[in-house]
Order: structure tokens, then sequence, then C-alpha cells
């Protein structure tokens, strides 16, 4: 009986995850941080007239960008989830549920979410006047760079997104050169029911740049991307490097996962080939995205420098 | 003048279900993601027991897939098997609801919202016992009490039906708190969905271990009353007069019930539809007394959940599907073939 949970709030639960943009966002802008711009965002074009003084960030990838592109004093409220840096101001306002009365109230003059099933947000907040972006989860870093763009041009900070873009490309493509991990296998861990991530999302294609292979591709038929694997696969499979994205949010460490039962017969258990990452580190597609690259090639090194 | 249909468990009956849950449980033994030479596992066994050592030939990973992960899955799924088919059993006997299932009295809705709190709040699991367990159990045994209380408050014309509805009450109260919490908590949302689904996929021998006592518990107490429920089937004024007290009956084979449900449900999630289809399926087969329905639901219980479990880790490998999902569906359609090819014998 009373099983029911809306089914809404998983469908939005696993769009938080596992959303992509269907078509690829362009900018356009007439002058140089001119405004009125118009932004091809997921959810159509959307103009603002000018300069936004009171943003309102519902996506905490949005949030870090935001203050990374020298946006943050235009920045009113973010959502609850929005933890970096620590100079946002949380509020409770929720980024999957939004309180269009409570975002009206904080005289918002930009909204970022993250998602909108069924356009009614961007709908409510449009009858409001107040312009939304929606920018879902990146598929790849090009995405996640054009997304930086386009707050960069909504926030009158084109200059600042450029730079931020040019930095990201110029930290990762170092790591990359820099790091030989060709063939090496690994699992990443989206928590203790043992989710993982494959290849084609866009952490597995962060992996892939490294030259990782991925034991989660091919236990995902469908390719949502975010299959939930069985331990005996896990640990036959012997992974040569384990990523765990739960550290915070389920509490497991890599003295939790060696206690699993059979775990400790992977080599990478074994050897402390296992790396704690911040959830939100490796889970986010905003600037700290050269921070999980960088763990990942840390990773490497330390396993070919054993 | 009442007469109880003369009812008895043949020996044979018991031998056929003890022999397909033999042959179920070693299939899913033999298959699983990582194929594993029949042979070796054979020689693996044969390598445990005392005073015999032979070489399985199986690697140290092989080994741990086999005895730590593949085998405690097997039995865990046995045992929660069992014990929410026999609890359904009883359920339905204990209330004459035919569609009476453990989750009744709002054991589900109570773990779901241990769970969840625990899912939320106390992710540490580097405590002895997982907090989602404990939480998960507490829970269930709190909505249970709770249930008691709001239908033993009722003055006037207290029946089973009134307990019943208080669940429903309870149940639905516990789900608004636990939706709440989700809510609040929109992180853990597919970890609390994915318990709710149900799920064996990181059990172990810890949890095998845990759940056993009240499993046995369970079996012992609501066996032994097996004969008064047969007795409270022809309604509770002609079972007072055959001796029977139906409250007392009730409440005893319901809590030992409860108890079962509550350790199966706190270390596999809420696994539906076990508890209605096999005591249902064993009745339109077998007869209806609860001395036939009661010991071959254990039986058949545990092998309808380790064949379901194989369904879930093997149908998509090397991914996991929900075992929920697998119980009904494809229990439902069998339970509709089941009862086409009755002919009214059941409820």
């Amino acid at each position: 009986m009373t099983r029911t949970l809306p089914a809404l709030l998983v469908a939005l639960g696993l769009a938080a995850t596992a959303c992509a943009t269907s078509s690829s966002p362009e900018t356009s802008t007439e002058a140089s941080g001119g405004f009125p711009v118009t932004i091809e965002a997921a959810n159509g074009p959307v103009t603002i007239t000018e300069r936004p003084a009171r943003i309102v960030s519902l996506s905490p990838t949005g949030t870090e960008v935001l203050f990374a592109i020298e946006a943050g004093d235009q920045v009113a409220a973010v959502d609850d989830q929005s933890n970096y840096p620590a100079a946002a101001p949380v509020t409770d306002l929720s980024g999957l549920e939004p309180n269009i009365e409570a975002i009206a109230a904080l005289e918002a003059d930009l909204v970022v979410i993250m998602f909108d099933v069924g356009g009614e947000t961007v709908a409510a907040l449009d009858a409001v006047g107040i312009p939304t972006l929606v920018h879902p989860a990146a598929v790849d870093l090009d995405d996640a760079y054009t997304q930086i763009e386009q707050l960069g041009a909504a926030t009158g900070h084109i200059a600042e997104a450029a730079g931020l873009v040019a930095a990201m490309q110029g930290d990762i493509d170092g790591i990359v050169s820099g790091t030989e991990g060709a063939g090496d296998t690994y699992y990443h861990e989206l928590g203790p029911d043992l989710y993982s991530a494959t290849s084609a999302t866009f952490a597995g294609e962060l992996y892939a740049m490294l030259g990782l292979v991925n034991i989660a591709d091919g236990a995902d038929p469908d390719g949502f991307g975010y299959p939930q694997l069985s331990a005996e696969h896990i640990v036959s499979q012997n992974p040569d490097l384990v990523f765990l994205a739960d550290t915070k949010c389920c509490g497991e460490s890599a003295a939790s996962v060696a206690a699993r039962p059979g775990w400790d017969t992977m080599t990478a258990i074994q050897t402390g080939a296992i790396v704690e990452l911040d959830d939100d580190i490796a889970s986010r597609w905003g600037p700290r995205v050269v921070e999980f690259v960088a763990a990942i090639a840390a990773a490497i090194g330390a396993r070919v420098g054993a | 003048m009442i007469t109880l249909k003369p009812a008895r468990l043949e020996w044979w009956w018991m031998a056929l279900a003890l022999g397909v849950l033999a042959v179920v449980a070693t299939v899913a033994i033999g298959y699983g993601v990582v194929p594993l030479d029949a042979a070796a596992i054979v020689r693996s066994m044969l390598d445990r027991l005392p005073f015999v050592d032979i070489e399985s030939g199986l690697d140290e990973r092989q080994d741990a897939v086999l005895w730590a992960i593949r085998l405690p899955r097997v039995v865990l799924g046995g045992l929660v098997g069992a014990t929410l088919a026999l609890a359904g059993g009883a359920y339905q006997g204990s209330f004459r609801n035919p569609l009476a299932d453990p989750y009744l009295l709002g054991v589900a809705a109570g773990a779901g919202l241990g769970a969840t709190l625990a899912i939320a709040y106390l992710p540490a699991s580097s405590l002895p016992i997982s907090p989602l367990i404990v939480l998960a159990f507490a829970g269930a045994i709190g909505a249970v009490a709770m249930t008691y209380l709001v239908g033993n408050s009722v003055k006037a014309g207290r029946t089973s039906v009134t307990l019943i509805l208080a669940g429903v009450a309870v149940a639905a109260f516990l789900t608004a708190v636990q939706t709440y919490l989700l809510q609040r908590e929109a992180a853990t949302l597919r970890q609390v969905y994915g318990w709710i689904l149900g799920s064996l996929t990181t059990v172990g021998w810890h949890e095998v271990l845990l759940i056993l006592p009240w499993v046995i518990i369970t079996g012992g107490v609501v066996l032994t009353g097996r004969s008064r429920l047969d007795v409270l089937s022809v309604g509770d004024e002609e079972a007072r007069a055959l001796g029977v007290d139906p409250p007392r009956v009730r409440l005893v084979v319901v809590l030992a019930a409860t108890l079962g449900t509550a350790a199966v449900v706190a270390v596999s999630g809420l696994i539906g539809f076990v508890g209605i289809i096999v005591p249902h399926t064993v009745r339109i087969v077998f007869g209806t007394s609860y001395k036939v329905v009661l010991p071959l639901s254990i039986v058949y219980g545990a092998a309808f959940l380790i064949v379901a479990d194989l369904v879930a880790r093997t149908l998509i490998s090397p991914g996991e599907l929900p075992i929920g999902v697998v119980t009904a569906f494809f229990g439902a359609p069998f339970f509709a073939f089941v009862l086409r090819s009755s002919r009214g014998v059941g409820t």
C-alpha cells in the first residue's frame, strides 16, 4: 500500500542527475556587454533588457559560475543546495520546486534554474516579468563552456566568462597532456546502492579524456547513463581505480567500501587506489571541474608511481 | 452447526515445495553476473566442509563473489520471501481479509520514514549496524504501535476493520512526513526511491545474521497459531464459541508477523506483492486451511523471492533491476494466470 511517491518528484530527481541539453545553446549579443541581449538557452530565446542586479540562482553550478565570472555582487539569492562559494547568499529556496512568489518577492531580475519539467516555472516567472535561463546538466565540456559564456552575456561579464573558459580549457589541457592513464579501468560510485555513471555522462567523458576505461559501460543498454551495478560485477571486474562520489551524501569512505562483503579482494582496495571525491565537485559542471580532473589525474599518477 | 473442513498438510506437498526451493536455490547460486564454473562451485562448497580440503579452482575474487556476495544474497532472498509470504498469510487469516498484506498496518510507511531519516541525516556507515536498518526497523514497529493505539482508542463498534482503518490513517500520515522530508532533502531522492523499490544489491552475511532471530521468532509464533487462525476463519462469534479469543489471537499473530516483516524490510526495502501472491497461490492450489497455507507459504515464498532476485540481478546484467519491480512485473501476470486456472476455490 502507501508506497506512493509523487512520480513528478522522482522524475525531477533523475533529471537533476541525468538531464541533457537537446540542442546546443548559442549566444547572440549586439555589443560587448551590451543590453538588451538575447540568449538561446534550453528554454528557447531569452531576452534580458538590462544588466541584472538581483539574480536568483536555483542551480548550484550556476551559482559557482556566477561568482567565478565576478557577477557575485549581482546575485540576490541562491537555492538551498548552492553551498559554494561561501559568499553565496543561501536561502531556503528550492531548485526542485521553485516558489514563484518567493522569487518575485526578492525582486529578481534574472533566474537561473537547472530544469523545468513541463515549462511551468519559466511560464510562471515569465508571467511576472522575470526572465529565466534553464541551464540543464551539461553533457560535455563544450556544453559547460557554453553555459558559462551565456551567463557572462546575461550578466554583463562577457570578458570574465571568456577568461574563465580559456583558463579552464588551458588547465584541463595541461592536466590531460601530463597524464598517462591509458587503459586503466575505473569504477565511479554515485551511491552506496552502487549506482554509477557511464562514459556517456559528463563525468564519464572527463575520465575518458584521461584515458581511463569505465567498468559501467555495457551495463546501460538504454543509454540512460546512470546504471545500478551489481556487486558481483564490480568485484570481478577488479577496476584499477575506484572513485567515490558519495562521500558527502552518504558518508562512504575508503574504509567503508573496504568493509563491504567481498570488496577487500579487489586490488584497488588492497593497494589504496581508492579516491574519496567531493560529491559536489564530481557532480557539477562549473569552474571546479578542473579540480575534479586534477583529482582523477592525481590518482592515476599515484597508481603509476606506485 | 459449524463444520471445519478437514485439512492437513500432506507430506508430499511439503516435499514438493522443498524440492522446488532446492532447485531454485541451486540455479540462483549457479547463475550470476559473473560466470562461475558449476563444478568449481561444488568443489568450493565441499572444500568448506570440515575435514575436506580440495582445490576449488576459483581465484580469490571469484571465491569472494560466490561466498561473500552471491550466497548471502540467495539466503537472504529466501529469508525475506519466506517471512513476507508467511506474514501475508498471517495477516489475511487474522483479519479475514484476502487483500491484507504485511504492510497493512503501516509497516511500509513507518519503515520508509525511518529509512528516509537515516539516508538524509545519518549517512555514517562506520557504525556496526547501519542506521538505515535500525531506523527502518524502529519505524516499522513504531508505525504498527501507533496503529494499535489509534485503533484501541475507538470506544464503540470496534472490529478488526477499525484497526485496518487506523492503519490507513497512520500510513497516510507517516507517508506525508516522509514526502515532506524528501522535498527538503532532494539529494536523497534517488537513494530513498531505490530503497522503497527494494533491493538485495549490497547485502552480506551480516544482514542474514541480523534478521535471522526475528525471522525464527516470527515463524515459530505464527505457525503455532495456525490452527487458531483456521478457527478464526469462521467468524469472531463462532470462534469464541469454540473457545478461541479472537482479539488475543489476532494480537499475538499480527505482532509476530509484524516483527518479522519489520526485520526483513529493514534490510531489503519494501518488496511488494510477495505477501499477497504467495499465500493466495498456495490457497488456490492446495487448500484454504492455515495448517496448509502457512507452512507452504514459507517455502514457496522463499523460492519466489530467490527467483525474483535472480531475475533482478541477471536480466540487464551487469546492471541491476529493483526487485520490487520484478516481483510485481512477473508476479502479477503469474497470479492472474493462477486465478484464471482456479475454479473459484480460493478465498
